[in-house]
């Protein structure tokens, strides 16, 4: 195996452990955001996407390209978008009446 | 450099996660995430040397504008669907980056390349069929219920099996067919994975697949050796596997269990109904039960989604706490078809979320309630669970709402709910059944209230 792809892997499992972490007390209210919002992060493939298409080798590829690029960017500006537009509605009451 | 800046966004997307955790942080942490997003887009733009801007930039301008649209138009009630629809968008994405990688490679691919090749056309294509098979369901175009095939398992397990051999192949003689028969292979598997599991294990579904979608980012990372593709999905991967097991134990469910169990799929005609007397209340009653109340709890469920009552809900507790009452909602981990679906509706209807307690915190509060007031939920609240070990959701922790001094159901009949039994709450002293759609009967006992 290359030094590469084992760097790759110690990458891997340590980002995974980092993720177990930062996220194992997040209370139920967010889970939905939290969802949303690591789902805008799985669109990080985009730079794989980028990549493909603007190598521009052929029309294959190219056509493998533009579809990647626009899965991902949809996923990637969708989701962000979208769990900004949740957690806006996330308020603390100002003053409870009573 | 380059390098460097990548390890900046993910820098980003860890912080950004972190501050996800925290309602008063979220939003930054939002913010933060998508900068660091920008960051690894331009940065890929800048340093690779892009011969076709023409098709980049199509994609990126197709993909922001579909994807903001589809984001600032969605209704609150939708965001399960929008959220699986998302998720297998990223799914598609990784596996024709994987695509595109195979394309592009012109000679012998080493081993470990042919197997995370395989792994992200294999995962990131589950994750996009399943995930709109999910879709489907959750936007109604599919039915909801569990749909079994016969001999559906095995017939899975053999597709599974049938993509560990592909991956082999493929490894073995670096074989471009094999890696498209992969993806077929696995594009039927997301299909009839998902098509066998209900309506309420959505939640552990959602999850899963989110967790999925960053798995396959990461294979896709090894694939054209990205770190950042490595570390973003890795995370993402994580997250989702917490929110898929977290779900789980709120069902008392394995996953093995909410996969294949086609749990829900002898529903309604098999449910033995009880012929006890309920006790069915007017909006008056209900009315008056609540005004004369010092402390009241909403227990919503996915009921409240489909009735779009959660407008509704929060003027009639509004109302209630101006006089006085106080008025909380006891929200259980998997009520709705996805993790936090109840939080979000209600933020959506201006409920400030320090009212909305979860299990922990709602059931000490029980005994000292008033009224429970039930909008749309069912098995979350079924004392079977607690009581008769011979119960198909024996152990599952419920709301247990039955301690309170006065139970009102909202709920169109005495029809059970998702998992196909009878709920003996529901015939109890305490409890009082309204029989009405969620929205109109919320607006009625609100009148109701205002006529006393």
């Amino acid at each position: 195996m290359s030094a590469v792809f084992i760097s790759g892997i110690v990458v891997f499992v340590l980002a995974a452990f980092v993720g177990l972490e930062v996220i194992s007390k997040v209370p139920p209210t967010l889970h939905t955001p939290l969802m949303s919002g690591a789902n805008a992060i799985s669109g990080i493939t985009v730079v794989g996407a980028l990549i493909a298409a603007g190598i521009g080798s052929g029309a294959t590829a190219t056509i493998l390209g533009f579809l990647a690029v626009t899965a991902a960017t949809i996923n990637v500006v969708g989701g962000f978008l979208v769990t900004d537009r949740m957690l806006e509605m996330f308020k603390k009451k100002p003053e409870r009446k009573t | 450099m380059t390098q460097l800046l990548y390890l900046l966004a993910a820098v980003a997307f860890i912080f950004g996660l972190k501050q996800l955790g925290s309602p008063r942080t979220a939003r930054n942490g939002n913010m933060i995430a998508s900068a660091g997003m920008l960051l690894a887009i331009v940065v890929t733009l800048i340093d690779q040397e892009i011969a076709s801007w023409g098709t980049v930039i199509a994609g990126l301008v197709v993909g922001g504008a579909v994807g903001a649209a589809l984001a600032i138009r969605v209704q609150m009630t939708a965001m399960p669907q929008l959220v699986a629809a998302f998720n297998g968008f990223g799914g598609l994405a990784s596996t024709l980056v994987a695509l595109a990688e195979i394309d592009r490679f012109d000679g012998r691919f080493e081993v470990e390349t042919s197997v995370v090749t395989a792994l992200a056309l294999a995962i990131g294509t589950v994750t996009f069929s399943g995930s709109f098979i999910a879709f489907g369901k959750l936007q109604g175009v599919l039915p909801g219920r569990p749909i079994l095939l016969p001999a559906g398992q095995a017939l899975n397990a053999a597709l599974a099996v049938a993509l560990v051999a592909l991956g082999i192949w493929a490894s073995a003689a670096d074989s471009v067919a094999a890696f498209w028969i992969i993806v077929f292979v696995a594009f039927v598997l997301g299909i009839l994975g998902v098509i066998p599991i209900g309506g309420a294990d959505m939640p552990v579904v959602i999850s899963l697949l989110n967790s999925l979608s960053g798995v396959a980012a990461s294979m896709a990372g090894f694939v054209i050796s990205n770190e950042a593709l490595i570390i973003g999905g890795a995370l993402v991967g994580a997250a989702g596997m917490i929110l898929t097991i977290q779900m789980g134990e709120a069902m008392n469910r394995s996953l093995a269990n909410v996969l294949f169990s086609g749990f829900g799929s002898d529903g309604g005609s098999a449910a033995v109904m009880s012929d006890k007397p309920v006790k069915s209340a007017t909006a008056d009653d209900v009315a008056i039960s609540l005004a004369y109340a010092e402390r009241v709890i909403v227990v919503p469920g996915y009921g409240l989604a489909v009735a779009q009552a959660q407008h509704a809900v929060r003027d009639l507790a509004r109302d209630l706490e101006t006089r006085g009452i106080e008025v909380n909602y006891a929200i259980h981990p998997v009520a709705g078809r996805m993790p936090g679906h109840m939080n979000v509706l209600l933020a959506e209807a201006d409920v400030p979320y320090d009212q909305l307690l979860d299990l922990d915190q709602s059931n000490p509060r029980f005994q000292q309630t008033d009224v429970v007031l039930i909008i749309g939920a069912n098995d979350v609240v079924n004392p079977s669970a607690r009581d008769d070990s011979t119960s198909p959701i024996y152990g599952m922790p419920i709301l247990e709402v039955d301690k309170a001094r006065t139970v009102v159901v909202v709920k169109r009949s005495l029809s059970p709910g998702f998992a196909g039994i009878d709920n003996p709450l529901f015939y109890e002293d305490g409890t009082m059944m309204f029989f009405s759609d969620g929205k109109a009967a919320l607006e009625n006992i609100l009148s109701a209230i205002g006529e006393l």
